[in-house]
C-alpha cells in the first residue's frame, strides 16, 4: 500500500513538471510580443530593452523557465500586468470562492447523482429507472453556461426570487447562500448526469454478478444486499466523484462568467480579456496542481476501499 | 431452425445465413427507438446546416439596429432577431455548420491519432509505452475546460485554433482507451496463434488487433462529441473561439446575454440548439455502445 | 529427413519476475521451467503430464519460441530455433505449430472461420483465393463442412467445433510437428473422444509428430508413445506410456497414477496418496522440489536436486531413491 502511494507520488512529480512547462510555454506561444502588453505604445527602444532585462526576457528560454520555476516554488507568481498586485494574492482569494462553489455544487451533484443512480439500478427497467436515466442524459447534454442563463431568466428576471450576479454584498450568510444557489445548480448539472450514469452502471454490474444472485436466493435482506452493492461499486464511484470535482473546479470558468462569481474562473476570464499573462499562468498552474493532487488523493483513497488495486 | 443431433454434444448448424459483426450492430441500432430518434434528429440538423445557404431566409451578417430583438414569431422573422437586428433563424442555420465542424473534427482527429498512438503503446509496450502514456498523463493533469482555455489562450481565437486546442484535449483520452483495449486483446490466444503462424507485427495489428480494438474506441469517441460541441461553444462564449461577426451558437449565447432583460426567449435559442444536438449525440452513442456489446 | 530426433530441447529455463515496491523491482521469481531437456523422434507422440502450474504450457511456448527462454537450446531437424533470425524463424514456423487449449479465446471473433484458417497461408505469401480453397478443404477434412461452416463466426460454433477449427488452422501450413497444449481439456468427454480420434487419423495420414500436453492421465496414456512427467518446472520421470502406467518409479508419478479415479474396485484407494497442496513455483523447496509431499523423503533430498538417472532403455528418473546405494534404497522403501 505504501509502495503504491510512493510510486504514485513519484509519478505525480514529472506530471506537474510537464504541466508547468506547458503553462510556461503558453506565454511564448501567444502571438504578439509579451513586452508590448506591458509597455505603453510610444516607449523608446532603450526603455523596451531596459524592461526586457528587468523581466529577464533577454535570457535564453530554458533559463527563463528555470528562473520562473524557482520563483513559483517559493510562492511568487509574479505581478498582474493590469492591477500590479501580486498574482498569488488574487489567486488565493479567487480560489477560496471557487472552492466554495465547487464544494456546494459537488455536494448537490454527488448526493443526488448517487441517489438517482442507485435508484435506477435497483429498479432497472421500470419507470423509475427510465426517469432517472432520462434526467441523467439531459444533465450530461446540457451546456451548463446556457443552463445558468436560463436559470437567471427564470429565477432572477421573471420571478425575482434569487440574485443573478456576484457574491453577496452585505456579507451575511443568508445573502451569500442566496447568491450561490443558482451558480451551484448550473454547475451541478453535468456532473449530476455523469455520476448518475456511472453509479447506475457500476451498481448494475455488481447486481448482475452471480454471487449477488446467490445472496438473494439465500434470502439476504434487501438492506444487506444494498450495502453489499454499494461497497463493491465504491471504487468506480469514487473515481468518477474525484474526476467530477476536478471538472467543477476547472470548469467553473464558464458558470462564473455567466454569474460574475468572483472565483478563479472569473479571474481567468478577466485575464484572457486583458491579455494578462502572469495572472493567466498563475491561475492555470494553481488549478492544474490542485487537480493532480486531487487525482492522487482519489487514487490513494481507492486503495483503501479496494485493496486489489494496489497490488499491481 | 432445424436441429438434427448427429453426435452427442454437437448440433447441426442452423440453416440461417450468418450475419457479420457490423451488420449485427447496424441491425440492433435500427431496433432501438431512442437511437433512431436521435439519429433522425442528427440527420435533420446536419442537413439543415449543410443546406444553410439555401434554407436561410436572410444573410446571417446583415441586420439593422431598428429591427433588433424582435420577438419569436414576429413578422418576417420566425425566430426573432438578435441584438444587432440579424435574423435568428438564418444565424442558427449557419451557426450549425460551425458548431458541427467544431464538434466533430477534434473528435475525428483524436480518434485517428489517438488510436494510432494507443495501439502503438499498447502493442509494443516497454519504453515506447511509458513515454507515450506519461506524456498523455501531463495533459490529463488539466481539467478539459482548463486545457482548452490554456491552449486557446496561447494560440488566440479563430476556428482553426479552436480545432487544434480541442484536438489536444481529446487525444489523450482516446489514447488511454486505445492502449487499454490493445493490452487486453494482445494477451488473448488468437494473437499468440497468429504469431505462431509467423505473422509480423504489421500483419497482426492489421488483421487481428484493429478489428477487435476499434469497437470500444469508437464507442468512447462517440461519447466525446457532445462534450466537444459544448466546449467549442463554451470557448466562443468566452471570446476564445470563433470571432464575431461569425454565427456560432456559443458566440451567439454570449452576445445575447445582456439582452435577457429585454426579451427572454431569443437569447435562449442558441443554447437550445446546442442542447438538442448534444443530447442527440449522447443518445446515439449510448445506442451504439449497447449495440456493439458482444453477446453469445 | 535425418534419423535423429526431430525436436531437441536442452536445459530450457524460464523465470518470470514478480515486481513490487516503489521502483517495481523484481522481488521474487516464478520458476516456471527449470532446466528441462527432452527429445522427440519423428512420428512419435510425446506426452507431457503434470498438475496445473507445473510449467507445461510455458514449456510449449518456449519450444515454439513464442516466449524467449532465459537459457537453453531448441533444435528442430538440426536447425537452431532460438538463435534463428526473423526470416529463418518465419520459415521454421511453418514446420512447428501449436494447438491451443482454450477453444474460445483462440479464435479471432471478427474473422470467419475460413479466413481464420487461411490467415497462416496469407502470411507466407499464398494468394488469397488459393489460401481460401485450401482452408476450406482442410475444414472439410476435420469434419466441418465448409459450405455450412466456412462463413460462420467463432461464437456460432460449439467447443468441439472450435477445436476442430484450431486443428485445421494448425495444419494449414503443412507442419511436421504439432504441439498440442491441453487440446481436449475444455471439452465434454464424448467430444474429447471424437477430437482425439481425429488427431490420431491426421497423424497417420500426414506422418506428423506430436507433443501432447495434458493434465489428464487417461488421455495421456491413450495417445502417447513416451511420456514426460513434470513437477514444478522440472521433469521428474520419462519413459514409455506402458512402463509408467504399469510400474511408475518416481514417487510423484506413482501418486499421479494411483490417484486416477478408477472403476475397478480392487484398485480403488481410501486415502489420497498425495498430501497437501501443490507448492508455489515462486519459492520452490530446495533440492528436490517434490520432497515436501513425498512419502519417502530423505535428508539428502533437501540438499541438491537429483539429476535424471537412466533406469532402462529410454526410461529416466530424477530421484535419489534410485541411486547406486541399494542399502539406502531398501531402507527408504521399507521405512
Amino acid at each position: 500500500m505504501w509502495a503504491y502511494a510512493g510510486r504514485r507520488l513519484l509519478l505525480a512529480a514529472p506530471t506537474l513538471l510537464g504541466a508547468s512547462i506547458i503553462v510556461f510555454a503558453m506565454v511564448h506561444l501567444a502571438p504578439g510580443d509579451p513586452i508590448a502588453a506591458v509597455m505603453p505604445a510610444e516607449s523608446s527602444q532603450a526603455e523596451i530593452e531596459a524592461t526586457k532585462k528587468a523581466y529577464g526576457f533577454d535570457k535564453p528560454l530554458p533559463v527563463q523557465y528555470l528562473v520562473w520555476l524557482g520563483r513559483v516554488a517559493q510562492g511568487d507568481l509574479g505581478r498582474s500586468i493590469a492591477t500590479r498586485r501580486p498574482v498569488i494574492l488574487d489567486v488565493r482569494d479567487a480560489l477560496a470562492n471557487s472552492l466554495v462553489l465547487a464544494l456546494s455544487s459537488s455536494l448537490l451533484a454527488f448526493l443526488l447523482g448517487i441517489a438517482l443512480g442507485l435508484l435506477a439500478a435497483f429498479r432497472q427497467g421500470r419507470w423509475l429507472d427510465k426517469t432517472a436515466s432520462a434526467i441523467a442524459v439531459v444533465g450530461v447534454s446540457v451546456p451548463h453556461y446556457w443552463a445558468g442563463i436560463i436559470l437567471i431568466i427564470v429565477f432572477s428576471v421573471q420571478l425575482s426570487w434569487l440574485p443573478a450576479m456576484g457574491a453577496s454584498q452585505d456579507g451575511g450568510v443568508l445573502d451569500y447562500l442566496r447568491h450561490i444557489t443558482l451558480p451551484t445548480v448550473a454547475l451541478a448539472l453535468i456532473p449530476l448526469g455523469v455520476i448518475t450514469r456511472v453509479v447506475r452502471s457500476a451498481a448494475l454490474d455488481v447486481l448482475n454478478q452471480e454471487f449477488v444472485l446467490a445472496l438473494r436466493a439465500k434470502g439476504l435482506a434487501a438492506r444487506r444486499v444494498f450495502a453489499h452493492v454499494v461497497k463493491n461499486s465504491a471504487p468506480q464511484i469514487l473515481t468518477v466523484l474525484g474526476l467530477q470535482f476536478g471538472f467543477q473546479l476547472g470548469g467553473s470558468v464558464l458558470v462564473e462568467a455567466v454569474f460574475s462569481w468572483p472565483g478563479t474562473g472569473y479571474l481567468l476570464n478577466l485575464a484572457i480579456f486583458q491579455r494578462d499573462m502572469p495572472v493567466l499562468q498563475g491561475v492555470i498552474l494553481v488549478l492544474a496542481t490542485f487537480f493532480v493532487l486531487l487525482n492522487l488523493a482519489v487514487d490513494l483513497l481507492q486503495t483503501l476501499v479496494d485493496p486489489r488495486i494496489a497490488r499491481h | 431452425m432445424a436441429v438434427t443431433t448427429a453426435l452427442p454434444g454437437e448440433l447441426e448448424a442452423p440453416a440461417l445465413a450468418p450475419m457479420s459483426y457490423w451488420r449485427t450492430v447496424a441491425w440492433r441500432l435500427g431496433r432501438d427507438p431512442a437511437t433512431l430518434a436521435a439519429g433522425g434528429a442528427l440527420v435533420a440538423i446536419a442537413l439543415a446546416a449543410l443546406l444553410a445557404p439555401w434554407l436561410a431566409p436572410y444573410d446571417p451578417d446583415a441586420g439593422s439596429i431598428r429591427a433588433r430583438l424582435a420577438a419569436v414569431g414576429s413578422a418576417g422573422h420566425l425566430l426573432g432577431t438578435d441584438e444587432q437586428g440579424r435574423d435568428m433563424l438564418s444565424r442558427l442555420l449557419w451557426g450549425g455548420r460551425m458548431t458541427l465542424v467544431a464538434g466533430l473534427t477534434p473528435v475525428l482527429v483524436a480518434f485517428l491519432l489517438g488510436t494510432a498512438l494507443g495501439v502503438l503503446a499498447g502493442y509494443v509496450g516497454g519504453l515506447t509505452s511509458t513515454l507515450v502514456m506519461r506524456t498523455m498523463d501531463i495533459f490529463y493533469a488539466f481539467p478539459s475546460v482548463l486545457l482548452a482555455i490554456a491552449i486557446s489562450g496561447a494560440l488566440g481565437p479563430g476556428l482553426a485554433n479552436t480545432l487544434i486546442s480541442l484536438s489536444i484535449v481529446f487525444v489523450p483520452r482516446v489514447v488511454r482507451v486505445a492502449e487499454s483495449a490493445t493490452v487486453q486483446v494482445k494477451s488473448l490466444e488468437y494473437i499468440a496463434a497468429a504469431r505462431a503462424s509467423g505473422a509480423g507485427v504489421a500483419a497482426i495489428v492489421r488483421h487481428h488487433l484493429l478489428a477487435n480494438v476499434l469497437g470500444p474506441i469508437l464507442v468512447f469517441s462517440s461519447t466525446q462529441v457532445s462534450l466537444s460541441i459544448i466546449l467549442a461553444a463554451g470557448l466562443s462564449f468566452l471570446g476564445l473561439g470563433v470571432t464575431p461577426p461569425a454565427a456560432e451558437w456559443g458566440l451567439m449565447l454570449n452576445t445575447l446575454r445582456q439582452s435577457i432583460y429585454v426579451n427572454a426567449i431569443v437569447p435562449a435559442l442558441p443554447g437550445v440548439a446546442i442542447f438538442v444536438t448534444s443530447m442527440a449525440f449522447n443518445l446515439l452513442s449510448d445506442g451504439l455502445r449497447d449495440a456493439m456489446e458482444i453477446r453469445g | 529427413m535425418s534419423a535423429g530426433p526431430l525436436l531437441q530441447a536442452r536445459g530450457l529455463r524460464k523465470h518470470f519476475p514478480l515486481r513490487g515496491g516503489v521502483l517495481q523491482r523484481a522481488r521474487a521469481w516464478v520458476r516456471a521451467v527449470d532446466g528441462v531437456s527432452f527429445d522427440v523422434r519423428p512420428t512419435e507422440t510425446v506426452g507431457i503430464v503434470g498438475e496445473s502450474g507445473c510449467g507445461k504450457s510455458t514449456l510449449a511456448r518456449l519450444v515454439l519460441r513464442l516466449i524467449e527462454p532465459d537459457a537453453g537450446t531448441v533444435t528442430f531437424d538440426g536447425e537452431d530455433v532460438l538463435g534463428a533470425p526473423p526470416p529463418r524463424l518465419k520459415r521454421l514456423r511453418r514446420d512447428m505449430q501449436l494447438v491451443f487449449q482454450d477453444p474460445y479465446a483462440s479464435l479471432n471473433p471478427r474473422l470467419t472461420i475460413e479466413d481464420a484458417v487461411a490467415f497462416g497461408l496469407l502470411v507466407h505469401g499464398t494468394p488469397r483465393a488459393v489460401a481460401r480453397e485450401r482452408a476450406r478443404a482442410l475444414l472439410g477434412r476435420v469434419g466441418l463442412d465448409p459450405r455450412l461452416y466456412g462463413r460462420r463466426y467463432a461464437h456460432e460454433l460449439s467447443g468441439g467445433q472450435r477445436q476442430r477449427v484450431n486443428i485445421a488452422r494448425a495444419l494449414v501450413l503443412d507442419p511436421r510437428l504439432l504441439v498440442l497444449d491441453e487440446p481436449v481439456s475444455a471439452l465434454d468427454k464424448s467430444v474429447q473422444a471424437q477430437v482425439l480420434n481425429l488427431l490420431a487419423d491426421l497423424k497417420a495420414e500426414r506422418a506428423l509428430t506430436y507433443v501432447f500436453i495434458s493434465h489428464d492421465l487417461d488421455v495421456i496414456e491413450h495417445v502417447s508413445d513416451r511420456v514426460l512427467v513434470m513437477y514444478l518446472g522440472e521433469v521428474v520421470e520419462t519413459g514409455t506410456a506402458d512402463e509408467l502406467a504399469r510400474a511408475p518409479k518416481h514417487p510423484y508419478t506413482q501418486a499421479l497414477f494411483a490417484s486416477a479415479p478408477t472403476m475397478d474396485p480392487d484398485r480403488r484407494m481410501e486415502r489420497p496418496p498425495l498430501a497437501g497442496d501443490p507448492p508455489n513455483p515462486i519459492d520452490p523447496p530446495s533440492g528436490c522440489r517434490f520432497r515436501t509431499r513425498c512419502a519417502f523423503a530423505m535428508p539428502r533430498c533437501a540438499e541438491a536436486p537429483p539429476a535424471p538417472r537412466p533406469l532402462g532403455v529410454g526410461h529416466e528418473v530424477a530421484c535419489y531413491l534410485y541411486d547406486a546405494e541399494p542399502a539406502a534404497f531398501i531402507r527408504a522403501r521399507t521405512s
